[in-house]
């Protein structure tokens, strides 16, 4: 683990040895492996995204014969389920907005040639690597893949006999600690390179905000994963071994892994909304020329967050079963929670009053993830209160406030950091126009999807149902027409996808050539070609840093913005 | 508040030393999540011996040799005591510094075999991991610090072997030192929560 400076160098000379393919697939530079952990993200966030597709259909279309798939039978449907749903969380939002963009980003912001590890860094995308090989294979196994959700509870998770997908289970949960575990080496790396490795004259806060936004992420993560890795452990030997950790019949409990699941569930949630605030707020500045309003309100903002989401996670077991006095202070932290959240969205309103706005690509996303959180932020007060959580428990209701939190994060986030850093990655622009028209489809889509499922939520139905012919109040004409809204919107959502696809490659090829600071932005990132160099700057012109990232439109100065690197 | 705000002049900006070395802070963030992962275990333990209502140990089910074991805990930390002594010894060039290492080496594997052998009696008594909740917690958690130990003890004999040839980087030792403390100090806690 000890990496002097000659041994630094040493990793540095030895990289260029590797040519071809190998150059990439062996490369321990840390642009390299972001855009691996991004490749990667958006190849499982296909094969989620045609998992929605097919429940979708079954729930539209009862039973049909779904084109590409075929009738979806009940085991099938559970495992889509879970499936998509682990696939979503920990394979694309946890590798795309963490470990790509922190990986490709942190250095580059910071002015450091790599991270501190980058032997360690390249591990840990090895061994993400194989956890989604696991997890796609887990699909395949006799049984089929695991059905009993993403939260995987006991004892339905536990016992073989129960979920009827012995074999899948276990590989999940074995992908889930892979995942984990690369996600840790990941993590230690973010956190000792911005301690360590900032660029000379760079001050605390002279940081940008989303580099912060990513280590606060990482340490979140890093605190919260123990307990549940602890989980996992019992969980594995209580599926394999015949322990009973979670089995009441031996004096074990089957709470406890809800217990330790959403220790760390909950805190996830910040784990992946804090890198997307990040992207939000530095977008919003440089779309607006004008300073990020409350650099330091953000800040401990980010922080306060990340302690207060060690203490709402029983809001999880209203129903579950905790005593009701817990369940009140519970609420409490929890709806205390959604004030330093709002304070953000009030930061980034204020950044934009008065700016002089230009609606690119990315900012139409990072304006729409203000908008659709917001909606994810309020309705997450239903559920966070005990009394009305008890009503809309394990309903669509949970589930499209959910959607309209993860959306929000993991894909308007996602779009915005990829649009934004596009031109740096690959030294192309992409095209606007087919970039607004991805944008307008895909935004309408999802809310033409989650809109009606809140409704059908308030109207009691229940989650995790494969068809609702068997429960006669909830198979009306008009209930069932909302679920083909949804359907619909899910495919029209899905095919907008090529859209972006082909923009995004064809423009990886063909684009307009993108020059060093194509937005006029102040980070360093924007500072080294696009793209960067190996080692991002020549060694004898690696950057100085004389000022905070947000100078724009600074009185008295002729350009508009004022590169952290230009001495005064 | 931001606007027409004085620009503030700076010095000339200067390399920054290390808060501490790379390896050393990497080896602590990576200890604060093995902390909260025994805490995630002992708490679930806590609770299932508190949902006993008393009943502890379960009924036909030995109790562990709290006595016994402060034993395998006083060599424990001994060792890690002398891990101490050597890395201050390495520090003033005295010499002393490799012989003091493969004591507290041996001292480490020593509450490693007696733990061994502690486990060989238990599972004589019946206390086995499908047993009861008590075997089940007991051999996943001591297993669990067991591998730690065992994992921390080997790269203990790296740094020794190191440092016999003089090639030992301060920093590789401090890291080792800093894994290798956090199995000595955890212990106690499990020794106490567990065992009693
Ligand atoms: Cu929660």
């Amino acid at each position: 683990m000890a990496h002097s400076s000659t041994a630094h160098a040493h990793e540095h000379a030895h990289d260029h040895g590797p040519q071809g393919i190998l150059k990439y697939i062996w490369s321990t530079d840390h642009k390299i492996i972001g855009m691996q952990y991004m490749f990667t993200g958006m190849f499982m966030a296909l094969i989620g995204g045609f998992m929605a597709y097919t429940f979708r259909m079954q729930l539209a279309f009862p039973g049909a014969d779904i084109p590409l798939f075929g009738v979806v039978s009940p085991g099938e449907y559970n495992a889509l389920v879970t499936n998509h749903g682990s696939i979503m969380i920990f394979w694309v939002a946890m590798p795309v907005l963490i470990a790509a963009f922190g990986n490709y980003l942190i250095p580059l912001m910071i002015g450091a040639d790599d991270m501190v590890f980058p032997r360690l860094n390249r591990l840990s995308y090895q061994i993400f690597l194989l956890s989604a090989i696991l997890i796609i294979a887990s699909q395949f196994v006799p049984g089929g893949g695991f059905g009993g959700a993403w939260t995987s509870y006991p004892p339905l998770s536990a016992n073989p006999a129960y979920n009827l997908t012995g074999l899948g289970a276990t590989m999940w949960l074995l992908a889930v600690a892979l995942e984990f575990v690369a996600f840790l080496l990941g993590g230690i790396n973010f956190i000792v390179t911005l301690m360590n490795a900032r660029a000379p004259g760079m001050r605390a806060y002279d940081i940008p905000i989303v580099v912060w936004m990513i280590v606060i992420a990482s340490i979140l993560f890093m605190l919260s994963v123990g307990p549940l890795m602890a989980g996992a452990v019992m969980l594995l030997f209580d599926q394999t071994l015949g322990t009973g950790f979670f089995d009441p019949g031996t004096g074990g409990d089957p709470i406890l892994w809800q217990h330790l699941f959403w220790f760390f569930g909950h805190p996830e949630v910040y784990v992946v909304l804090l890198p997307a605030l990040g992207f939000v707020a530095e977008i919003i500045t440089v779309f607006s020329r004008k300073k990020l309003f409350g650099y330091k309100t953000v800040l401990y903002t980010a922080v306060a967050t990340a302690i207060l989401s060690f203490f709402v996670w029983a809001h999880h077991q209203f129903v579950a079963g905790i005593d009701p006095r817990m369940a009140n202070v519970f609420t409490v932290t929890t709806l205390l929670i959604s004030i330093p959240i709002a304070e953000v969205l009030f930061v980034i309103i204020a950044t934009l009053y008065r700016g002089s706005i230009t609606l690119t690509v990315p900012m139409l996303w990072a304006l729409a993830f203000v908008a659709e959180f917001l909606i994810g932020g309020v309705t997450g007060i239903f559920l966070g209160a005990s009394g009305a959580d008890i009503y809309f428990h394990d309903t669509y209701f949970v589930l499209a406030h959910f959607h309209y939190t993860f959306f929000p994060i993991a894909i308007i986030g996602t779009f915005a950091a990829v649009t934004m850093w596009f031109p740096k990655m690959f030294g192309r622009m992409m095209n606007e126009k087919l970039g607004r028209i991805h944008f307008w489809l895909t935004v309408t889509a999802f809310n033409f999807i989650f809109i009606p499922l809140f409704i059908l939520g308030t109207a009691g139905q229940h989650r995790r149902i494969y068809d609702y012919n068997h429960f006669p109040q909830l198979a009306t004409e008009g209930l069932q027409d909302l679920r083909i809204v949804a359907t619909t919107a899910t495919v029209v959502l899905l095919l907008s996808q090529v859209l972006f696809l082909f923009n995004f490659f064809h423009s990886l090829f063909k684009g307009e050539k993108a020059p060093d600071n194509p937005w006029k932005s102040n980070t360093l990132e924007w500072t080294t070609s696009s793209p960067p160099p190996h080692g991002n700057w020549p060694p004898d012109a690696m950057p100085n840093v004389y000022r905070g990232p947000y100078e724009y439109s600074v009185e008295g100065r002729e350009d508009d913005y004022w590169p952290q690197n230009q001495p005064a | 508040m931001t606007e027409g705000q004085v620009v503030e002049l700076r010095p000339a900006p200067v390399a920054r030393p290390k808060i501490m070395p790379d390896g050393v802070m990497g080896m602590l963030i990576f200890v604060f999540t093995e902390v909260m992962f025994f805490a995630g275990f002992i708490s679930a333990f806590s609770v299932v011996r508190a949902r006993a209502d008393g009943v502890w140990p379960p009924p036909g089910q030995p109790t562990l040799p709290f006595e016994q074991t402060a034993m395998n805990t006083t060599l424990l930390l001994a060792s890690g005591a002398v891990t101490w002594s050597a890395w201050l010894a390495w520090r003033r060039q005295t010499g002393k510094a490799a012989t003091r290492l493969l004591v507290a080496i041996v001292l480490g594997a020593g509450f490693v075999a007696l733990q061994g052998r502690e486990w060989v009696a238990l599972l004589a008594q019946g206390l086995t991991l499908t047993s009861s909740s008590l075997g089940s917690f007991f051999y996943v958690i001591v297993g669990a610090h067991g591998l730690h130990a065992l994992a921390a003890i080997s790269a203990l004999a790296w740094s020794w072997v190191k440092l016999r040839k003089g090639e030992l980087p301060a920093s590789a030792f401090a890291t080792v030192q800093v894994f290798w403390y956090f199995v000595v100090l955890i212990w106690p806690f499990i020794y106490f929560q567990v065992y009693r």
